[in-house]
């Protein structure tokens, strides 16, 4: 029973840390479903999203739920900025040259904000907006925990994928994303500013990664300027894990991520989760290249 | 060897060009610094002509090029520390044996992950990189030799302007005969078409296992050289901007072109290592932020690389 309620603990660790990854997948697939970029610098969004809550919080000490809000605002405007200077330019160039402006735009941020007059280089402590408290419960004679800044991850990323699904199903908008990721040229035939649409994809990426940036300090309060790597590699396997350009796969192989990750930290060793995803990645590569809820394809 | 005669151009310009370096060397013109600078650029063009090959010619996307140059360098590096072969007679040996074996793993991975085409092979492969830097990172589990996340230490210095000029040299005419034989053009004939190379019969499976495994040989060779040049190797030297760095050349230099490839390396590595020279150090920080920036830029105004004339296609 100590083994059981262990294991349902190093999950509900493991969620806390995929919903993290699920925020920031969608804003992958969102972007690589309608412009097939592998958006390197999205991760870096996520960095600008903790470091702006990091100001709000202790420079002008903004209650919680604004913070959420302006944070979102800023990151929105940060990834309307990028695609416009950056990536529109290159809308007709190869995709290489696409992508290798990404991995610039993103060590330019990374760089750029490390820099003593911007950000700083070094790691800097997040303030945590409130105490954390641990709830111990017990179901079926197996004990377990979790704490409030589980729960307020679970409501907020709950809260923003209703939001998104919201905003893709049931807006005009979200009806003219879905068409061009779906055939641009056709979308724009009928009526649709492809402009404007990757713009608001752009937008509403940056914000979601600016959320996963503020839980993600809160949950583990250390972050600096290159924070946004390695979740945001993570992340867009994720995003291949659940089959990129779907929505729904995104959350679920950001989740499916976590959990292995802290199951194999709690496990194995720490030194082997970055390890892990990625033998999961080659496997669901090889059996279901289009991932776990993508269409059936025979080569992609 | 009937094609080292027929390159006697080629090796007469390299010969020229080694003979300018040396001077320059030996005159004490330039410093220890610059001339390990010098050879690393050798080193650099080597791996990034296997990038070339394997992305440039045959259409193979990889992000994952650093991970076969860092096992060519630790496999190099430890059988050189383990067995005591630190003289420079045994060099081509584990030079050689660095290469098969980032040649050997790229087959082995290759086998299931070049059924992927585009973006997903560049995942797999990310991923394949990431997969050996934490084998790096956990190394000194299996052998205390390899330092694991501390590094390896202590390696013999073994590479010099002339092993580098020569191998590096010597592996480049190979590469381009390989590219104009039958077998490179069956690449190009992949990276043009891969449905339309299959159908007139070519083994694109076996023809993608192949110039992978020859690209990631020639990055091992690398990687063996550059171990012996620095006599240090840390899993961070090998991560993915490492990879991004090659692929950058590739790009810069026009995909699928030797020469091209040379000039770019040379740039490249001439602009980030002369910017530490010539910036004052106390804005020395900035580099980093220009060097981005300059690339958005050479992207925006060269999409097809900077010394290709005609537009290919990416």
């Amino acid at each position: 029973m100590e083994h059981a309620s262990y294991i349902i603990s190093q999950v509900i660790n493991g969620l806390q840390l995929g919903a993290v990854y699920a925020l920031i997948a969608l804003g992958y697939t969102m972007v690589y479903g309608i412009l097939r970029l592998i958006n390197f610098a999205h991760g870096d969004i996520f960095m600008l999203g903790a470091f702006f809550a990091y100001f709000l919080i202790s420079r002008f000490g903004m209650p919680i739920y604004l913070v959420f809000f302006a944070t979102m605002a800023m990151c929105a405007l940060a990834g309307y900025l990028m695609e416009k200077l950056a990536y529109k330019p290159l809308r007709n160039a190869p995709k290489i040259s696409l992508l290798i402006t990404a991995v610039g735009v993103s060590l330019f941020l990374e760089y750029f904000c490390s820099l003593k007059a911007v950000f700083t280089p070094d790691y800097i402590g997040f303030p945590r907006p409130f105490e954390v408290k641990t709830y111990d419960l017990s179901l079926g004679g197996i004990d377990f925990s979790f704490t409030n800044v589980q729960i307020l991850i679970f409501a907020v990323t709950s809260f923003t994928l209703a939001l998104l699904y919201l905003i893709i199903y049931r807006t005009k908008q979200g009806t003219a994303m879905r068409a061009v990721s779906h055939d641009q040229e056709t979308a724009a035939l009928m009526g649709i500013n492809i402009d404007h649409t990757v713009s608001l994809t752009f937008m509403v990426g940056a914000a979601l990664a600016g959320v996963g940036g503020i839980l993600y300090g809160i949950a583990y309060p250390q972050i600096n300027v290159f924070m946004g790597i390695m979740p945001g590699i993570k992340s867009f396997i994720a995003a291949v894990l659940g089959g990129i350009g779907i929505i729904h796969g995104a959350v679920v192989g950001g989740l499916i991520v976590g959990v292995s990750e802290v199951i194999v930290s709690a496990f194995l060793s720490s030194t082997y989760r970055d390890g892990v995803i990625f033998v999961i990645l080659l496997i669901v590569l090889l059996v279901k290249p289009s991932g776990l809820f993508g269409k059936r394809i025979d080569k992609v | 060897m009937r094609f080292l005669l027929e390159s006697r151009k080629l090796i007469l310009l390299a010969a020229g060009i080694y003979v300018v370096l040396k001077l320059l060397f030996n005159l004490g013109i330039v410093s220890e610094y610059i001339q390990q600078i010098t050879i690393y650029v050798f080193i650099v063009v080597l791996a990034a002509t296997g990038l070339n090959v394997i992305y440039g010619y045959t259409g193979q996307f990889s992000l994952g090029h650093a991970a076969f140059y860092g096992i060519g360098a630790y496999t190099s590096a430890y059988l050189v520390k383990t067995l005591g072969l630190d003289s420079v007679f045994a060099l081509p040996a584990t030079l050689l044996a660095g290469g098969i074996m980032a040649g050997l793993v790229a087959c082995v991975i290759g086998i299931p992950i070049l059924r992927l085409r585009d973006d997903f092979l560049g995942i797999a492969t990310l991923g394949f990189g990431i997969l050996v830097r934490v084998f790096f990172d956990n190394s000194d589990r299996i052998s205390e030799t390899l330092g694991g996340s501390r590094g390896f230490t202590g390696i013999a210095k073994l590479t010099s302007l002339e092993t580098t000029f020569v191998v590096t040299v010597f592996l480049l005419i190979v590469t381009r005969n390989i590219i104009s034989s039958r077998y490179g053009l069956f690449w190009r004939c992949i990276k043009d078409d891969e449905t339309a190379s299959a159908s007139i019969g070519i083994d694109t499976t076996r023809m993608k296992l192949m110039a992978f495994s020859y690209g990631c040989f020639l990055a091992g060779v690398a990687g063996a050289l550059y171990a012996h040049l620095y006599t240090f190797l840390h899993p961070s030297n090998f991560d993915f901007l490492k990879s991004i760095d090659f692929l950058i050349i590739v790009i810069l230099g026009g995909m699928g072109n030797i020469a091209g490839t040379i000039w770019a390396g040379l740039i490249w590595v001439g602009f980030i290592e002369g910017l530490r020279i010539v910036l004052p150090s106390n804005i020395l920080d900035l580099r980093w932020v220009f060097i981005p920036l300059l690339l958005i830029g050479l992207m925006m105004w060269r999409p097809y690389g900077l010394m290709s004339r005609k537009k290919g296609h990416g």
